[in-house]
């Protein structure tokens, strides 16, 4: 019986011939990533040693730059930890810097065939370069960079074999929406992704999907191995690795087919994902206060481009706040080399520095009591983004930037005629 | 076996609900005080230490914030849900939070009855109806670390953090 891609990787980190679902295994870790909150006192205590400094990565992403004197310590504390132990990949405030998972990618930090644990829960989004990347807890880490090592329960898989391609306007976000509400919850399963739809899909738009695995409860989610992908991560880091695939007779919880074709434009209604999501038309008109494109699952170049191409030449609405933030500076640099940031700035919205932001309800654009906002971001939970009163829809970038010029939700439909599209 | 009175939480409690993201950034003592504030207030002023949390199906989905040892620091001697999110039972293992899935548990206890449950072979109880449920296999190693108070204990006790300082504060009530 042949294994499906995860299972490879952690037999092959775990040194054993083979795992199987249920197994408890010990694996070497090839990236560990710390951020900005892993130095708050209530996750840190002080390592006295670490298992190879070049395997430890550290990326201020949560509260940046700092917004309070809590969060400019827990810098310093990082800084004086990268430090001591020598850690050279430390993307402190500047030139360098982004929302951890962001960085992972712009970096090739995520390695295909290998292993990546942090301790937020959207470090998923490193399964788009075939790599074993989840969330673990803060001390997790902390074991993890001492030791080298941390331990996962084995899960069986679900496969999507996706064919055919989204639709002009439907982004990868409607894909998650639509998976979302058709198959629902995906709890003590991995997802993993294959076919021929795939492999059309931009690395972008791959990483909107796996970063999104999260709110599937999926517990990893992982990409074939492609080209695209093998030659990116190539490109950004010298390391040899070795790229897992799926056994030809692999072992499945589940295959469902899934025609990217079929896929419309989804918005969830507020508190959940889930079970949560309606085609657009049926939200449509309702007042927003803020709109919000950022995120480890929309701050990427695409999303910026797509937000730009829906707003130029318009203006948003009164009364809407309409905020963008790249997923990192290198982004942000991208962005406005292409046009995309004056574009956005023309148009009216807010552009901020990389950072999780307003996504987290930590600071720049958080929510305040009874306001309705519509957003491009991980997760629309009660509360998540500033005040339990207020309603938080979840769209796609497109969704976000059309709702952003009509004052109310809007179908980037309506939005996208002419030649341009 | 420990025991511990019962209240009892619905499906899909997440991470947020736990520990809202400005709750990452006070004080020990100020964050227990917004556990549940959104669709619970007031629990904070009636749980005791050493009580339960029943819950229902995935619960604990969202983050990877330490909402786990804002229960343990509430006094939460125990979680057991009909099902439990990965990540949130890894933080429950990280910060030595007991916490058990077993289906049909719900429906087992009423809010306010006494539960137990065995670490031996992790069986429930309610203590009033006298019915009995076993949870959902772990690993020896997990509820190990879980009873023990997580990896920071362990960590400590090989040596390979330093251990905290006796009047900073620094860490809080994280060492067991």
């Amino acid at each position: 019986m042949g294994s499906p891609i995860l299972n490879k990787i952690l037999a092959r980190a775990g040194k054993k011939p083979s795992v199987a679902a249920g197994d408890l295994v010990v694996v070497d870790v090839d990236t560990v990533v710390l951020y900005d909150s892993n130095f708050f006192p209530v996750y840190w205590r002080d390592p006295v040693k670490v298992a190879d400094p070049d395997r430890i990565t550290v990326i201020f992403d949560h509260r940046v730059p700092a917004p309070d004197r809590g969060c400019a310590q827990a810098q310093i504390d990082g800084r004086a930890f990268a430090k001591k132990f020598g850690i050279r990949r430390l993307h402190d405030v500047g030139y360098d810097q982004g929302i951890a998972h962001t960085v992972v990618a712009d970096k090739g930090y995520a390695i295909p065939g290998g292993v990546l644990v942090c301790s937020d829960s959207h470090t998923g989004a490193g399964g788009a370069f075939n790599c074993a990347a989840r969330g673990v807890g803060g001390p997790d880490i902390i074991y993890a960079a001492i030791t080298g090592q941390t331990w996962f329960a084995v899960c069986p898989t679900i496969r999507y074999d996706l064919t055919g391609k989204l639709k002009p306007g439907v982004t990868a976000k409607d894909l998650f929406l639509y998976i979302a509400q058709t198959y629902g919850d995906h709890s003590n399963h991995n997802v993993e992704f294959g076919g021929d739809g795939m492999r059309g899909m931009s690395l972008d738009a791959r990483r909107t999907l796996s970063t999104m695995g999260t709110e599937l409860n999926a517990e990893f989610s992982i990409f074939e191995p492609d080209d695209l992908l093998l030659d990116y991560v190539r490109e950004r880091n010298p390391i040899t690795f070795e790229p897992q695939y799926p056994d030809a007779d692999a072992v499945y919880a589940e295959r469902r087919a899934l025609d990217l074709g079929i896929v419309e434009t989804l918005v969830a209604l507020p508190d959940a994902m889930i079970g949560n999501a309606v085609p657009v038309a049926k939200a449509v008109g309702e007042r927003i206060d803020q709109a919000f494109i950022g995120s480890c699952a929309n701050g990427n170049l695409e999303d910026l481009a797509v937000a730009a191409r829906v707003v130029a030449g318009r203006r948003v609405a009164p009364g809407v706040r309409f905020l963008v933030t790249p997923g990192s500076q290198a982004i942000y640099r991208q962005a406005l080399k292409a046009g995309y940031i004056e574009t956005l700035l023309d148009a009216g919205a807010v552009v901020t520095p990389a950072t999780c932001g307003a996504c987290g309800g930590g600071h720049m654009g958080v929510l305040g009591a009874n306001e309705t906002a519509i957003t491009a971001s991980t997760r629309n939970f009660k509360g998540r983004m500033g005040d339990p009163s207020a309603r938080i829809f979840m769209g796609s970038p497109a969704t976000v930037a059309a709702s952003a010029i009509a004052g109310v939700i809007a179908d980037p439909g309506d939005y996208m005629k002419g030649a341009n599209w | 076996m420990i025991s511990g009175r019962v209240w009892k939480f619905g499906d899909n409690i997440n991470t947020d609900m736990m520990m809202p993201g400005p709750a990452l950034y006070v004080s020990e003592a100020e964050r227990v005080r917004y556990i549940f504030q959104a669709n619970r207030p007031g629990w904070v002023d009636q749980v005791r230490h050493g009580d339960f949390i029943i819950g229902g199906k995935s619960y604990g989905v969202g983050s990877s914030r330490p909402a786990a040892l804002s229960l343990r620091n509430a006094g939460i001697a125990c979680l057991i849900a009909e099902s439990i999110n990965g990540l949130f039972f890894r933080n429950c293992v990280s910060f030595g939070l007991l916490a058990l899935e077993c289906p049909g548990v719900l429906g087992m206890f009423e809010e306010g009855q006494a539960a137990s449950v065995s670490t031996d072979d992790l069986t429930v109880r309610n203590e009033q109806t006298g019915e009995v449920r076993k949870a959902s296999p772990v690993p020896r190693q997990l509820v190990d670390l879980m009873c023990g108070g997580g990896i920071f204990p362990l960590l400590e006790s090989q040596g390979l953090i330093a251990p905290l300082p006796a009047k900073s504060g620094k860490g809080g009530t994280l060492s067991a």
